[in-house]
C-alpha cells in the first residue's frame, strides 16, 4: 500500500526514470503541475502588468530562486524539519515580535523586518512554514487522535503567531496560518465532537472579534464585502470592477491582451492580488477553469504524497501544507469574485509578488522531500 | 519494531487517510463553490457585466458642428465663428477649486464677476469630466502663461473653441439676436443628443429663429477612455454637419446709415422692398453689443443695460407698440373712399374741430382755426384731423377695420421675424372682452386719426407700407433671402390675400395724396421732400403720448418733459411709379413727424436710391 505509486509504474523504463528522479528527490507529477501553472501565471502576468517584459522577467527570476530553494529543501531528509522544528518555531516567534518592536511601514502595516545592507522579509513567511512543521511533529510525537491537553497545547502553538501576525495587522496571513495549523490537528484526528464544540465557539465570538479584534479598516473591508455598492467609487471599486471584469469574460473571454477592464486600468492591482479577474476577463470561464484544473492537480498530488507518506509528522506536515495551498487559491479566487471579503491574499504562483513564491515554493520543496525520502 | 508499534502506526495511518479523504471531499466542493461562482458571473451575469465594462471604456463623445454663417443682401458677413481659446476646468481632475482659482489667478486676470459665473455653472447638471468653462478669449500671453504653469493645475484646460462673433455689433444686434450659453432650463427642454457638445444657443432673433439650420448635425466618435477618462482610441467617427449658412433680405449699408441716424435717439427704422418682402433694414436704438452675449456680460453692465429707462434690450421694430396716428389715415382714407363713404372731390368746412352729434366732447384737430374746406387730397397732405373724425365716424368701425385687416394690422403677417408683438386693430368684441364696455362712436372718430385703441409696430406699418406700395398685392414679409439649406426657401406661401378695391384708381389717386405731403404747397413733409431725385410718397404721423398745449402748428407750446413728448412717425415709400422700397421712421418722444422722422426717412432713401451699386445692379 505504501508503494502503491511505484507498483502502478507502467513499465521498466518508466520505472527506471522515477528511481533517477527518486535519486535527485524530484517528484515529477508535483514539479510538472507547479510548472504548468507557474507558466500560466507568467502568461497571464504580462497581460496583467501591462506587457511589461520586465514584470516577467523579475517574476521569473523568483521562480528560479523559488524552484533552486524547491530543489535543496527537497534533498533534506523530512528528519531534519523534525529536528529543527522548534528552532525554526521560536526563532520565527522571535522575529514577529521584532517585527512589533521595529517594523518596517509598508502600506500602513508593520509586516517586514529589514536587516540593515541585506535584504527585508516578512517574517510571517517563516511561520506560514513553521507553524505546519511545529504542530505535525508535536502532534505526532504525543500519537494520534491527539489527546484534549494535547490539542490546547497545539491551540496555544497556533494561536501566538497567528495574534502576533493579527497585531501587524495582517488578518489575511494570520487567518491563513491559523487555518495550517488547524488542519494538522484536524488531520492528526481531532474528535468530530471537538470539532463541533469549537464551531459552535468560533461562531459565537464572533461578534467579540468584531468589537475587540478587527481593526477599523479590516471592518471596512467586510462591510465592502457585504454591499460594495455602498461606496462604489472608494472602497467598494476594487470589488466592482472585479466582478464586472470576470463577468464581462463571459466563456471565453475578451482575448489575451484585449481584457478593457484591465488593459485600461479600471481593476486595481490587476497584476497582484485580482489577477484572477484579468486572466477570466481575457479567457472567459474557460481560462479560468483550466486555471483552477491545474491547481487541482497539484492539491491531488499533494494529497497522494501525504497519504503514502513515510510517518505521521510527513503524512501530517504535507498534508496540511497542501490543504493551505488550496485554501490560498480559494480565499484569493473567492474574494476577487465576490464571495469573500477582500482580505489581501494573493493568488498561488500567479500573483506578482516576491517573498510568497519562494516560501510557496520552499514549502513544495518540502512535499518534495517527504514523497522522495522513504525509508521503509 | 514491535507488533503493537506497527498497530499503531497502521491506526494512525487510517485516521490520517480518512480525515484526507474528508478533506479531498471538501476540496471538491469548495472548488465547484468557485466554479459555479464563475459560471454564475461569466455566463448567468454576463450581459449585465458586459455592459458595465462596456459603460467603463466607451464613451461618444460628441464633435459639434461649425453654426451656420449669416450674411446681408450684398454677401457681407454679419455672424461668424471666429476660434477662440477657453480656459475650462475639469472638476474631476482639480482637486481644491478654490485653491486651483486662486493659484490660477495669480497666473492670469480673472474677474469676479467670471468666478462666480463659474460657480454657477459648477453647481448646474453636467457630464462628469465635462470641462467647465471659466474664462473664456484668452490672450495670447494668458495662454502662454497657462501654459508655463500647467503643471501646477490641476484639471486647467486650455480649449480651442469656435465663438461665435457679430462683426457688426449693435447696428444688427435686434434684428440678429444673439446666440448665450445653454442654460439650466434650456438644457432640460433641449434634444439632448443635437446638441451634445454645444454650449451655444440661439437666444433672440434671427439666431433663435432660424436655430435648427444654423445648429448643424453634431458628429459623433466612440471613444474608448481609460479609467483616468483619457481617450485612448477612437473606434468610429461621423463627421458633424455645419449648420447652414443664411442670407438675409437686410441691407448692411441702410441697416447701418439708419443706426447712425437714430443715435442719441429712442426709435426704429424698418425698411422693406415691396416687390419681394424683403425687409431691408430693421433697426432699433438704443442697442446693446450682441457680442457680450457671447463672452459673457459683465454683471454691472448687464444690470445697467436692464434697469435703463431707454430699454436698449426691446426691440422697438417689432415688440414696440406705438399709436399708429396720423399715418393710418392714407388706409382709412383709401377704405372711406373705396366704400363709398366719401369721394375724392367731397370736401368739408374744417373749423379746427369735430363734435359728435348728442356729445359735448369737442375732437380737435392739430391746428388751431382748422384748414378750411378740403378734400380727401387735402386732408392727407396736410394731415386733417376733421376730416377723418368726420370720415370714420360715418364709416363706423367695421369698414375701418376691416380694411386695416387686410393691411396686416393687429396681426403678425412675418415669416420669420422673431417674437413680434401683434399690435392692436381694435373690434367691438375686443374692446368690450378687454375693457368690457362697448364700442362707443368716440372711439373710432379716435381711431380716424390713429389714436384710441389701435397700436401698431414699425415693422407692421412698414409691411402696410409696401402692400399700399404695390397697390395691394401681397408679399411674405422676410428676412430671409436665400440659404444653402434649400428646404428653407421652401416656405409655404402663407402670404395674406391681394387687396382688391372696387376703383383700382383709388390706389394712384392716393399715391398722388401722398406725394401732395413731400411735395405739395402745405405738404407736412415738403421739407424732407425738397429736390428729391425721385418721387417719394410719403406720410407724418405725431402720435400723442400725453395731452399738452399746442400751437397753430401743433407743436407743444410750453416746455414738456421728454418722455411726454410724442412720437414720431414717418412712412414714405418710393420711387412712387415703381416703389423699390417702403419704409417707416420711428422717434419715440421726438415731437413731431414731419420735423424728426420725415428727414431721417429721406436720408436713408437717398442712401438706398441714390447709391452707385443699387443703380447699377
Amino acid at each position: 500500500m505504501l508503494s502503491d505509486f511505484i507498483r502502478h509504474a507502467p513499465s521498466e523504463t518508466f520505472s527506471r526514470s522515477r528511481s533517477l528522479l527518486q535519486r535527485v528527490h524530484i517528484d515529477i507529477y508535483l514539479l510538472m503541475a507547479l510548472m504548468l501553472v507557474a507558466g500560466a501565471g507568467l502568461i497571464v502576468l504580462y497581460s496583467a502588468s501591462g506587457a511589461d517584459m520586465g514584470a516577467v522577467y523579475r517574476q521569473s527570476v523568483r521562480f528560479g530562486i523559488g524552484f533552486f530553494a524547491m530543489f535543496i529543501i527537497a534533498q533534506l531528509d523530512p528528519r531534519i524539519f523534525q529536528q529543527w522544528s522548534g528552532v525554526l518555531y521560536i526563532g520565527g516567534i522571535c522575529l514577529l515580535v521584532a517585527v512589533l518592536l521595529s517594523g518596517h511601514d509598508a502600506k500602513g502595516a508593520q509586516r517586514w523586518l529589514t536587516i540593515p545592507g541585506l535584504f527585508r522579509f516578512q517574517p510571517s513567511e517563516i511561520i506560514k512554514v513553521s507553524v505546519p512543521i511545529m504542530l505535525a511533529w508535536y502532534l505526532s510525537r504525543k500519537g494520534l487522535p491527539p489527546k484534549f491537553r494535547h490539542v490546547l497545547v497545539s491551540l496555544v502553538l497556533l494561536f501566538v503567531p497567528t495574534i502576533l501576525i493579527l497585531k501587524q495587522p495582517d488578518l489575511g496571513t494570520s487567518l491563513l496560518i491559523a487555518a495550517s495549523g488547524i488542519f494538522v490537528i484536524f488531520l492528526a484526528g481531532l474528535s468530530w465532537k471537538l470539532i463541533a464544540a469549537a464551531t459552535v465557539i468560533a461562531v459565537s465570538s464572533l461578534p467579540a472579534m468584531w468589537l475587540f479584534v478587527l481593526q477599523g479598516y479590516q471592518k471596512q473591508r467586510v462591510l465592502t464585502f457585504l454591499n460594495p455598492e455602498s461606496d462604489p467609487l472608494g472602497s467598494g471599486w476594487n470589488i466592482i470592477q472585479s466582478k464586472t471584469a470576470i463577468g464581462s469574460g463571459g466563456l471565453y473571454g475578451k482575448g489575451y491582451l484585449h481584457g478593457t477592464q484591465s488593459q485600461l486600468d479600471f481593476l486595481p492591482e490587476s497584476h497582484t492580488d485580482f489577477i484572477i479577474a484579468v486572466l477570466s476577463e481575457e479567457l472567459g470561464l474557460v481560462g479560468a477553469v483550466v486555471l483552477l484544473v491545474l491547481y487541482l492537480l497539484i492539491v491531488w498530488r499533494g494529497m497522494a504524497i501525504s497519504i503514502n507518506a513515510r510517518d505521521s509528522f510527513c503524512r501530517l506536515l504535507a498534508g496540511s501544507l497542501t490543504l493551505t495551498f488550496f485554501i490560498y487559491v480559494f480565499v484569493n479566487i473567492g474574494m476577487v469574485s465576490g464571495l469573500l471579503p477582500v482580505v489581501g491574499v494573493p493568488l498561488p504562483l500567479v500573483s506578482y509578488g516576491g517573498t510568497s513564491i519562494v516560501t510557496l515554493l520552499g514549502s513544495f520543496g518540502i512535499l518534495m522531500s517527504i514523497s522522495t525520502h522513504k525509508r521503509d | 519494531m514491535t507488533q503493537h508499534s506497527l498497530d499503531t502506526k497502521e491506526l494512525e495511518r487510517r485516521i490520517f487517510k480518512r480525515r484526507m479523504i474528508v478533506s479531498a471531499v471538501v476540496v471538491v466542493l469548495m472548488l465547484m463553490v468557485l466554479v459555479s461562482r464563475l459560471v454564475f458571473l461569466q455566463v448567468v451575469e454576463h450581459e449585465k457585466h458586459q455592459a458595465l465594462s462596456d459603460n467603463n471604456r466607451l464613451e461618444v463623445v460628441a464633435i459639434p458642428p461649425t453654426r451656420g454663417l449669416i450674411y446681408d443682401r450684398n454677401g457681407e458677413l454679419l455672424a461668424e465663428n471666429l476660434p477662440s481659446h477657453t480656459l475650462s476646468i475639469v472638476v474631476e481632475r482639480a482637486g481644491d477649486i478654490d485653491q486651483l482659482l486662486d493659484d490660477i489667478r495669480d497666473v492670469i486676470e480673472v474677474s469676479d464677476d467670471q468666478v462666480s459665473r463659474f460657480k454657477r455653472r459648477l453647481k448646474q447638471y453636467r457630464r462628469p469630466y465635462d470641462p467647465v468653462p471659466l474664462k473664456i478669449k484668452l490672450t495670447e500671453d494668458e495662454i502662454a502663461a497657462l501654459a508655463a504653469n500647467r503643471i501646477f493645475l490641476k484639471g486647467v484646460q486650455v480649449e480651442a473653441e469656435l465663438i461665435r462673433q457679430y462683426p457688426q455689433g449693435e447696428a444688427f444686434a435686434h434684428v440678429l439676436g444673439y446666440v448665450g450659453r445653454i442654460n439650466e432650463q434650456e438644457a432640460e427642454n433641449l434634444d439632448k443628443g443635437a446638441y451634445a457638445g454645444i454650449r451655444f444657443i440661439g437666444k433672440q432673433g434671427i439666431e433663435k429663429q432660424y436655430e435648427d439650420v444654423l445648429l448643424g448635425k453634431t458628429g459623433y466618435q466612440r471613444v474608448e477612455t481609460n479609467a483616468r477618462g483619457r481617450v485612448l482610441k477612437v473606434l468610429e467617427k461621423q463627421a458633424p454637419v455645419p449648420g447652414a449658412n443664411i442670407h438675409l433680405q437686410l441691407d448692411s449699408a441702410l441697416q447701418k446709415k439708419a443706426f447712425e441716424l437714430l443715435d442719441g435717439k429712442r426709435g426704429s427704422v424698418v425698411a422693406i422692398e415691396p416687390e419681394t418682402g424683403g425687409i431691408l433694414a430693421l433697426v432699433s436704438q438704443p442697442s446693446f453689443d450682441p457680442n457680450l452675449y457671447v463672452t459673457g456680460f459683465p454683471t454691472v453692465l448687464y444690470n445697467e443695460l436692464r434697469d435703463s429707462p431707454d430699454k436698449p434690450f426691446l426691440n422697438r421694430a417689432t415688440r414696440g407698440q406705438y399709436p399708429a396716428a396720423s399715418t393710418i389715415k392714407p388706409f382709412i382714407g383709401l377704405a372711406g373712399v373705396d366704400g363709398g363713404f366719401t369721394t375724392w372731390s367731397y370736401t368739408i368746412n374744417d373749423n379746427g374741430w369735430f363734435q359728435l352729434p348728442n356729445d359735448d366732447r369737442i375732437y380737435r384737430d392739430w391746428k388751431r382755426g382748422g384748414h378750411g374746406i378740403v378734400n380727401l387730397t387735402d386732408a392727407i397732405e396736410e394731415s386733417v384731423d376733421t376730416y377723418f373724425y368726420e370720415l370714420a365716424y360715418r364709416m363706423t368701425l367695421e369698414p375701418i377695420h376691416d380694411m386695416l385687416d387686410e393691411f396686416g394690422f393687429g396681426k403678425i403677417t412675418t415669416l420669420d421675424v422673431y417674437n413680434s408683438a401683434n399690435g392692436n386693430n381694435p373690434s367691438r368684441q375686443w374692446k368690450k372682452d378687454r375693457h368690457g364696455f362697448s364700442w362707443y362712436a368716440g372711439d373710432t372718430v379716435n381711431l380716424g386719426i390713429g389714436q384710441g385703441y389701435m397700436l401698431v409696430t414699425p415693422t407692421q406699418l412698414a409691411i402696410a407700407t409696401g402692400v399700399l406700395a404695390n397697390h395691394g398685392r401681397w408679399f411674405m414679409p422676410r428676412l430671409l433671402m436665400h440659404s444653402n439649406d434649400e428646404s428653407l426657401l421652401e416656405f409655404e406661401d402663407k402670404a395674406q390675400p391681394d387687396i382688391k378695391l372696387n376703383d383700382d384708381s383709388n390706389w394712384s389717386k392716393m399715391d398722388h395724396a401722398m406725394t401732395e405731403v413731400m411735395y405739395g404747397r402745405k405738404g407736412t413733409a415738403r421739407r424732407a421732400g425738397y429736390q428729391s431725385q425721385y418721387t417719394i410718397a410719403g406720410k407724418t404721423g405725431t402720435a400723442q403720448v400725453a395731452e399738452i398745449k399746442r400751437d397753430e402748428e401743433g407743436n407743444a407750446l410750453d416746455d414738456v418733459p421728454d418722455r411726454l413728448k410724442d412720437h414720431a412717425w414717418f412712412m414714405a415709400y418710393a420711387p412712387v411709379e415703381d416703389p423699390k422700397i417702403a419704409l417707416v421712421v420711428l422717434v419715440e418722444n421726438g415731437g413731431g413727424g414731419s420735423t424728426v422722422a420725415a428727414p431721417i426717412a429721406r436720408e436713408l432713401l437717398d442712401e438706398y436710391l441714390l447709391r452707385e451699386s443699387v443703380n447699377a445692379q
